[in-house]
C-alpha cells in the first residue's frame, strides 16, 4: 500500500515536472516568407538564420527552417503554406503577402493542429496568433509628432507613401493622416509613392518637385528618405527635415548632414529582428505557455545620441536590426496578458 | 470547312508528332510528381494532392484564359490583373450584392470582347493594348477595393473546398476543365474556325468567316475563363486583394507553351495548358519547397526549376520539327 502511494507520488510529481516545462526539443517551426528583395528582408532572413541556428544547438527546437516564394503574391504563399502542412511542421512563422487572401491556407494549417504566429505582413484568420505592432500610433502618428516637435512654426510637409494597396500603407498613412489634422499649421502639400525604395522614391519626389512650394519637412515610410533627400539636392531646393526609416545609407546620410551643420531627425523602423520576436512566440506556445493571440511589440527607434552605435552594426545596404531573445518574448507575452 | 484544310499534312507522321506533343506535357508532370514523391512520400495522398493543387486551378483556369488569346496569334498581359480585378469584384460585391457583382464581370467579359474588335479593326498589336488594358484592370481593382480584405460567398467557398470522395476536387476539376474546352476548341466546327484565324487568316476570310467575330469570340471566352480563374481563387483564399493575380499574365503564358502550344498558328492544346499549369504550379511551389534550398538560393531556384522545365519543352519540339 505504502509503495503503491509512493510511486502515485512520483508518477505525480513526473507528470507535474514535464508539464512545467514541455520540452520543444523535437518541434520543428518554418518561416514562410514572400519576399527577400530588399535590405529589411535580407536581414530578417540572417536574423532567422542566426537565432534558429542557437536554438537548435542549444536544443531548444529540432528545425528553423526559412522558405522564401519568388513573387510577392498572395496564392504563391497560401501554396507554400500548404506545402509546409504536408511536411509536418509543428509551427508556421509567417510574414504574410496578404492580410486576408492567407486564411484559406492559414485555416488549413490551424485545422492541421499547426500552430500559426504571424508578423510584419499580418493576417486576419483569428485562429492564427499575431506579433503585432501599431504602426499607425508608433511610426506614422509619431513622425508627425516628432516633426511638429522640430518644426514649431509649421510648413508645407511631402508624403511619400510606400507601395499602394497594402496594409503597412495603409496603416501608416492612417496614423499620419489622423495625427497631422491635430497640428493645423502642418499642411500636406503632395503624396507620392516611393515603395520603400531609395531609388523609387528618389524618382518620385524629383517629378513632383518643380511644382511644389517650400517644403519644410518630409513624412515618409522608410527606404525612401535617402532618395528623396537626393531628390531635393539635385533639384537645388533647401533641405528639409525628413523623418528616416533606419536603412544604413539613411543612417550615413544623417551623420554626414549632422557632422556638417548639426543636422536633426529622427528614424524607426520595424526592426528585421522581430522575425525572432516570432520565433520565440511560437517556441512559447509549443512549450504549451499560455500566450494570448495578440503580442503587442515596439518599434525600433534611433535618436541623435544613439546614432553612431547603431551606424557602426550597421552593415552598408543594410538597416539597423536588434535580435529578441527568449527572456524578452516571455516578458511581453506576460505583459499582453495584462 | 473541314479540319484539314486550316492545318497542313494531317498525316499519320503529323498525327505522331501531335501525339508527342500532346504527351510532353504529361511527361513533365509525371517527373514532377515522381520528385515529390520521392522527396516527400505523404504530399502522395488525398489531403496531399489538395494542399499541392487546389491552388493550381485558378492558374489553369487563367492558362486556359490566355490560350483562348494565344489562339488567334495574339498575346493577353492584362489577364493577371484581370484575375485580381475579378477577385475585388468578388471579395466586395458577390456575396452581398449578387446582382452588382454579376454586372460588374458580365461588363469585364464585354470590355474582353471590345479589346478584340479594337484589336482588329485597328490593326492594334495586341501586346500593346492589352499592355494598357493591365493598367486600366489594376487601377479598377484598387478602386474596388483599395486595400485587402472583402469576404468569398458562402458557397464559392464550399464549393472550392469540397471533399469529393476518392478523389481529390482539384483533379476532378483540373479534368472537366481540360475535357470541356478541349470538346469545345478541338472538336467544335467553330472552335476549328477559331483556330483557323490564328492558322490561316485569309483562307478563313476567303471562305466567308467572319475573322472581326473570330476575334471577339475568343477575347470573349478570354474574359469568361479569366472570371472563372478569378472566382476560384477568392473562392480559396475567401478575400480579395487589388494584387492578387499579378503573377498570372506570365504564368499563364508559360503554361500554354508548355503545354504544347505555339505562340502563332492557332496551334494550341488545351488538355496540354492544364497540365503544363498543374506542372508550374507544381514545379515552382511543392517541388521547391521539398527541396530545402537555403533561402539565398529558393528565388533563383524558382527560375531554373521552370527554365529547365521550358527549355525540356523546347528541345524536343524543336527534334520534333
Amino acid at each position: 500500500m505504502k509503495i503503491r502511494a509512493a510511486l502515485l507520488t512520483a508518477s505525480a510529481m513526473l507528470v507535474l515536472a514535464s508539464g512545467a516545462m514541455a520540452d520543444t526539443a523535437g518541434k520543428r517551426i518554418a518561416l514562410s516568407n514572400n519576399y527577400a528583395g530588399n535590405s529589411w528582408r535580407q536581414a530578417m532572413l540572417q536574423s532567422w538564420d542566426k537565432i534558429g541556428k542557437q536554438a537548435i544547438a542549444d536544443k531548444i527546437v529540432a528545425a528553423a527552417d526559412a522558405y522564401t516564394t519568388a513573387d510577392k503574391e498572395a496564392p504563391t504563399q497560401a501554396a507554400q503554406i500548404q506545402n509546409l502542412i504536408l511536411q509536418g511542421y509543428d509551427a508556421i512563422v509567417i510574414d504574410a503577402a496578404s492580410p486576408d487572401a492567407l486564411n484559406g491556407a492559414v485555416k488549413q494549417a490551424c485545422n492541421a493542429g499547426i500552430v500559426v504566429v504571424a508578423f510584419d505582413g499580418l493576417v486576419t484568420e483569428p485562429c492564427a496568433y499575431k506579433v503585432t505592432v501599431d504602426l499607425a500610433e508608433t511610426y506614422g502618428a509619431e513622425q508627425v509628432r516628432q516633426v511638429a516637435k522640430r518644426l514649431p512654426n509649421g510648413g508645407n510637409i511631402l508624403y511619400v507613401r510606400g507601395l499602394a494597396g497594402t496594409s503597412i500603407d495603409d496603416d501608416i498613412t492612417r496614423g499620419v493622416m489622423s495625427e497631422i489634422a491635430k497640428h493645423p499649421n502642418l499642411k500636406i502639400v503632395n503624396s507620392v509613392y516611393g515603395n520603400w525604395d531609395q531609388t523609387t522614391a528618389q524618382k518620385a519626389v524629383a517629378t513632383v518637385l518643380p511644382s511644389l512650394p517650400e517644403i519644410a519637412g518630409v513624412i515618409d515610410q522608410g527606404g525612401d528618405g535617402y532618395g528623396t533627400a537626393q531628390a531635393f539636392k539635385s533639384a537645388g531646393r533647401p533641405m528639409p527635415l525628413i523623418m528616416l526609416g533606419n536603412r544604413q545609407d539613411e543612417l550615413a546620410w544623417w551623420k554626414e548632414q549632422r557632422d556638417h551643420g548639426g543636422y536633426d531627425t529622427w528614424s524607426a523602423s520595424e526592426a528585421p529582428g522581430m522575425v525572432t520576436f516570432a520565433f520565440w512566440v511560437a517556441q512559447q506556445i509549443l512549450d504549451g505557455k499560455e500566450v494570448p493571440k495578440e503580442v503587442p511589440m515596439g518599434i525600433l527607434t534611433i535618436d541623435p545620441e544613439q546614432l553612431d552605435d547603431y551606424l557602426k552594426n550597421t552593415p552598408a545596404g543594410s538597416v539597423a536590426n536588434t535580435e529578441y531573445t527568449q527572456e524578452e518574448v516571455e516578458k511581453a507575452i506576460a505583459d499582453a496578458k495584462k | 470547312m473541314s479540319f484539314a484544310s486550316v492545318v497542313p499534312s494531317p498525316g499519320s507522321l503529323a498525327q505522331g508528332r501531335r501525339l508527342l506533343r500532346t504527351a510532353l506535357p504529361a511527361i513533365s508532370l509525371v517527373l514532377i510528381l515522381a520528385g515529390i514523391a520521392w522527396m516527400n512520400p505523404r504530399a502522395i495522398s488525398y489531403l496531399g494532392f489538395n494542399l499541392m493543387l487546389n491552388l493550381a486551378i485558378p492558374i489553369a483556369l487563367a492558362t486556359i484564359a490566355q490560350m483562348f488569346v494565344i489562339t488567334i496569334n495574339d498575346l493577353d498581359l492584362s489577364i493577371g490583373f484581370f484575375v485580381s480585378f475579378v477577385g475585388c469584384v468578388t471579395a466586395v460585391w458577390l456575396a452581398d450584392q449578387p446582382e452588382l457583382g454579376i454586372a460588374m464581370l458580365l461588363g469585364g467579359i464585354l470590355i474582353y470582347a471590345a479589346v478584340g474588335a479594337l484589336v482588329y479593326v485597328f490593326d492594334l498589336p495586341s501586346i500593346v493594348v492589352t499592355l494598357g488594358m493591365s493598367f486600366v484592370w489594376q487601377g479598377l481593382a484598387i478602386m474596388v477595393l483599395p486595400k485587402p480584405g472583402g469576404h468569398a460567398s458562402e458557397w464559392l467557398h464550399r464549393l472550392m473546398t469540397f471533399h469529393t470522395p476518392f478523389v481529390p476536387f482539384p483533379v476532378i476539376a483540373a479534368l472537366v476543365i481540360a475535357g470541356v474546352v478541349h470538346v469545345g476548341l478541338m472538336r467544335s466546327s467553330y472552335g476549328a474556325i477559331l483556330r483557323g484565324a490564328g492558322g490561316n487568316a485569309a483562307a478563313i476570310s476567303r471562305a466567308g468567316w467572319s475573322l472581326l467575330k473570330a476575334k471577339i469570340v475568343a477575347f470573349a471566352l478570354a474574359g469568361f475563363f479569366g472570371v472563372l480563374s478569378g472566382l476560384s481563387l477568392i473562392g480559396l483564399t475567401t478575400a480579395g486583394d487589388p494584387n492578387i493575380g499579378a503573377g498570372y499574365t506570365l504564368l499563364s503564358i508559360a503554361g500554354v507553351i508548355l503545354g504544347g502550344g505555339e505562340f502563332v498558328g492557332g496551334r494550341v492544346s488545351p488538355v496540354g495548358a492544364v497540365v503544363g499549369a498543374l506542372t508550374l504550379a507544381l514545379a515552382s511551389s511543392s517541388l521547391l519547397s521539398f527541396m530545402r534550398i537555403p533561402p539565398d538560393w529558393q528565388v533563383g531556384a524558382n527560375g531554373a526549376i521552370l527554365i529547365i522545365v521550358l527549355a525540356a519543352r523546347a528541345l524536343i519540339s524543336r527534334r520534333e520539327a
